[in-house]
């Protein structure tokens, strides 16, 4: 069977179509083109659409097997021993999903020496945890890590495929998709499956100017990554009933043609546009020491010291710190703004975080019109408290 | 050397608009340019052919449009300039766009390196590189940082891989992809436009590509289909707080546990 499929990233809604088609068999209803019964497949529409929105769809052969494909499979991703956190978040959406579809959660796991990382994965749930362990697979590279995870995919024949959106998943994923010619959503910040199986994908594109919606109606596996530090990480379970399956790295799989010659670990500090968390101090500190807390404050929420230009004037901190127009422009999942009026200068280099918190004594600042949550008061009031209830929020519940 | 590098046009910065009546994607009036993480793919391709000789080949798929992307590729020392353009190739997801452009690059002359950008600014998925690389079955590295040198049949390159820079040697032919760290582009040189201005960038359909799939072109050969676009749910639940210190500290540390950052 075939249908005519639209684009809706470029239908314009001119009506081109609903006039040119000579069996009045499109309409736009609610906001979007509807092909009705008595459409031929004439492809008129087609040729006719100055958007280039509209093609035939002939349903992929892969459409009448789709009920073939079962389970959620995701990628677990370490380096050096260390899991990904967001493998976590993969597990806890993964086994959500699997839920409701009645089906199960299985997890690849990749490297050298990993198999007690495996048998840790188990606890939070996983059906099987499939590890290939092997001296050679210690780095990501591309040609080894795609082949094992495809052997997987080609022995489970997943419903559902997930792997995170950091660096090496958004290298990983589309090679594997490419391979088994399937579609990949990027960069996930929300999933969910309809009553039929399919998995409703949203992400944000045009650097977050825009949500969109996709669908991966006629392929199997449904693949996406899924961004860090969105989806809720699963947590052990009591019962773990699941089962580490060891699969053989043979000399078919390990072949590469990229060799790794060194390899030179981040430092801590990596300048505050790659920080995820901003702490930025104002001139509302009044004294250079006071920059000391915000570093602290900065420090337990694993984030950087970014600054107001008066600062940087002062002499109290460097250049490469300061936020806004004749400085950095910074895109952090929080920004804090302790003692910033929010002048337009720097509002603009700033304005894109995900989050923003201002602290601020004066509740007319200007700071408060971008910020999403408004602490009125004394920095110095608020800031150690805030300190001390991190610390001990962290010596409870073992955070870092 | 043939170096081929592909080179996408996307709209002037990210302020698209939604007509908040129809949810229609309204990017008319929005001027278009190259992607700004394509200068720096052309740019590490020109810089190597001027470095062991060889020539650079630019590959855009797109409305007739982008050839002005093209154009400035010549300019920017760029040799030759093709454009995939046709009806079929429109409404591509990154497989079809994938699918395309490996089909084009097929039928160039053989290539030793193909540089991407390390994403777009509009789509930015980062899909395509690694999805040409899949097709053409070479291997590849997403996140070049560094080129480090070119020889005996290998490129030493570095990249970013989320925990630190790996330095790589990968057998040629292969396909990196370029983060805007890898150098600074050059502007383009006056000299080279004057040169350029008359040379024509070849355009492709899909009967240039005969062999090809065309099922697995545009939006017809696109597993993923958008089925909506809207705008972000801006966190306008703004909320502003007063109290005793330990009320607000209370408050603040709630909503970081909400935004799942303890
Ligand atoms: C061409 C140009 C370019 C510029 N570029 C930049 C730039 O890149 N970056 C930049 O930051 N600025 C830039 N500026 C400067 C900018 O206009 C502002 O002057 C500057 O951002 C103000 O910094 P501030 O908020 O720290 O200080 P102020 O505006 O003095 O604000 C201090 C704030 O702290 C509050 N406060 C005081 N005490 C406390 C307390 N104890 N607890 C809590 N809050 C307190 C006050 O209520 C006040 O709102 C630029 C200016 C120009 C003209
Ligand atoms: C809102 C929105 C969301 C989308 N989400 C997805 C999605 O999740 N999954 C999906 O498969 N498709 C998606 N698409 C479709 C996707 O944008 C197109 O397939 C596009 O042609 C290529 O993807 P990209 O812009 O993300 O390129 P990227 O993969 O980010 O581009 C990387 C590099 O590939 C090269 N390249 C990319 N496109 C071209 C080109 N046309 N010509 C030459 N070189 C090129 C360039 O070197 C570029 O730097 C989406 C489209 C829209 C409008």
């Amino acid at each position: 069977m075939s249908t005519i499929r639209v684009d809706v990233s470029r239908c314009t809604l001119c009506g081109e179509c609903v006039a040119a088609c000579p069996f009045d068999a499109v309409e736009i209803v609610q906001g979007a083109l509807h092909f009705t019964e008595a459409c031929r497949l004439c492809r008129i529409c087609i040729r006719r659409c100055p958007q280039e929105a509209l093609a035939l769809e002939e349903r992929p052969r892969e459409h009448t097997e789709r009920g073939t494909y079962r389970d959620v499979l995701i990628f677990a991703e370490q380096h050096e021993g260390h899991v990904h956190p967001v493998t976590y978040e993969l597990i806890g959406k993964g086994l959500e999903l699997a839920r409701e579809l009645g089906q199960k959660l299985h997890v690849v796991l990749i490297g050298s020496g990993v198999r007690v990382q495996a048998d840790h994965l188990l606890a939070y749930g996983p059906a099987t945890v499939y590890v290939f362990d092997h001296p050679d697979l210690r780095w990501f590279r591309i040609e080894p890590y795609t082949r094992a995870v495809v052997r997987v995919a080609q022995e489970i024949r997943p419903n559902i495929m997930l792997l995170g959106a950091t660096p090496i998943g958004r290298s990983l994923a589309p090679r594997i998709a490419a391979r088994l010619g399937t579609g990949l959503t990027a960069d996930c910040t929300s999933l969910s499956v309809k009553p039929n199986g399919d998995l409703v994908q949203t992400r944000p594109a045009f650097g977050g100017n825009v949500m969109a919606q996709i669908v991966t109606p006629g392929h199997r596996p449904q693949m996406a990554t899924i961004r860090y530090k969105v989806m809720a990480p699963a947590r052990p379970v009591q019962a773990a009933p699941g089962r580490v399956v060891e699969l053989l790295c043979d000399e078919d799989l390990l072949r590469t043609d990229i060799e790794v010659l060194g390899f030179t670990p981040y430092e801590l500090d990596r300048g505050i546009e790659e920080a995820d968390v901003i702490v930025a101090a104002g001139r509302g500190i009044g004294r250079a020491e006071g920059l000391a807390l915000i570093g602290q404050l900065a420090e337990l929420l694993g984030g950087a010291v970014g600054v107001t230009r008066p600062l940087v004037e002062q002499g109290w901190a460097d250049h490469r710190q300061q936020v806004g127009m004749s400085g950095r422009t910074v895109r952090p999942r929080l920004y804090i703004a302790c003692g910033i009026s929010g002048a337009v200068q720097h509002v603009a280099g700033m304005r894109g975080a995900e989050h923003i918190v201002a602290i601020n004594t004066d509740p007319e600042a200007p700071i408060f019109d971008v910020a999403h949550l408004g602490l009125v008061g004394d920095l110095y009031e608020i800031v150690p408290k805030l300190i001390d209830d991190l610390k001990e929020g962290a010596a409870l519940h073992g955070l870092p | 050397m043939h170096f081929v590098v592909c080179i996408k046009q996307v709209p002037e910065g990210t302020e698209v608009d939604i007509d908040p009546e129809t949810g229609v994607l309204r990017r008319e009036g929005a001027d278009a340019k190259l992607n700004v993480y394509d200068t720096h793919a052309l740019e590490a391709a020109v810089r190597l052919k001027e470095e062991l000789g060889g020539t650079v080949t630019a590959v855009s798929m797109g409305p007739p449009q982008a050839e002005a992307v093209l154009r400035e590729a010549l300019m920017l020392g760029a040799d030759s300039g093709y454009l995939l353009s046709d009806r079929v190739f429109a409404g591509a997801d990154t497989l079809a766009t994938s699918y395309t452009l490996a089909e084009a690059i097929r039928r160039l002359p053989p290539f030793d390196v193909i540089f991407c950008g390390m994403q777009t600014t509009d789509g930015d998925t980062a899909q395509v590189g690694p999805g040409i690389a899949e097709l053409l079955n070479i291997p590849h590295v997403s996140y070049v940082t560094r080129i480090r040198e070119m020889r005996a049949g290998a490129i030493a390159v570095d990249a970013d891989t989320g925990y630190g820079i790996q330095t790589l040697r990968v057998k040629l032919p292969c396909l990196v992809t370029v983060t805007r760290a890898a150098n600074q582009p050059r502007l383009p040189s006056y000299r080279l436009k004057q040169r350029t201005k008359d040379q024509p960038v070849t355009v492709w359909t899909s009967r240039h590509l005969a062999g090809a799939d065309r099922s697995r072109f545009g939006l017809r050969g696109s597993p993923t289909q958008v089925e909506r676009i809207f705008p972000p749910d801006r966190p306008t639940t703004r909320q502003m707080l007063a109290g005793t210190p330990d009320e607000l500290s209370a408050g603040l540390i709630d909503r970081l546990r909400e935004w799942r950052f303890l």
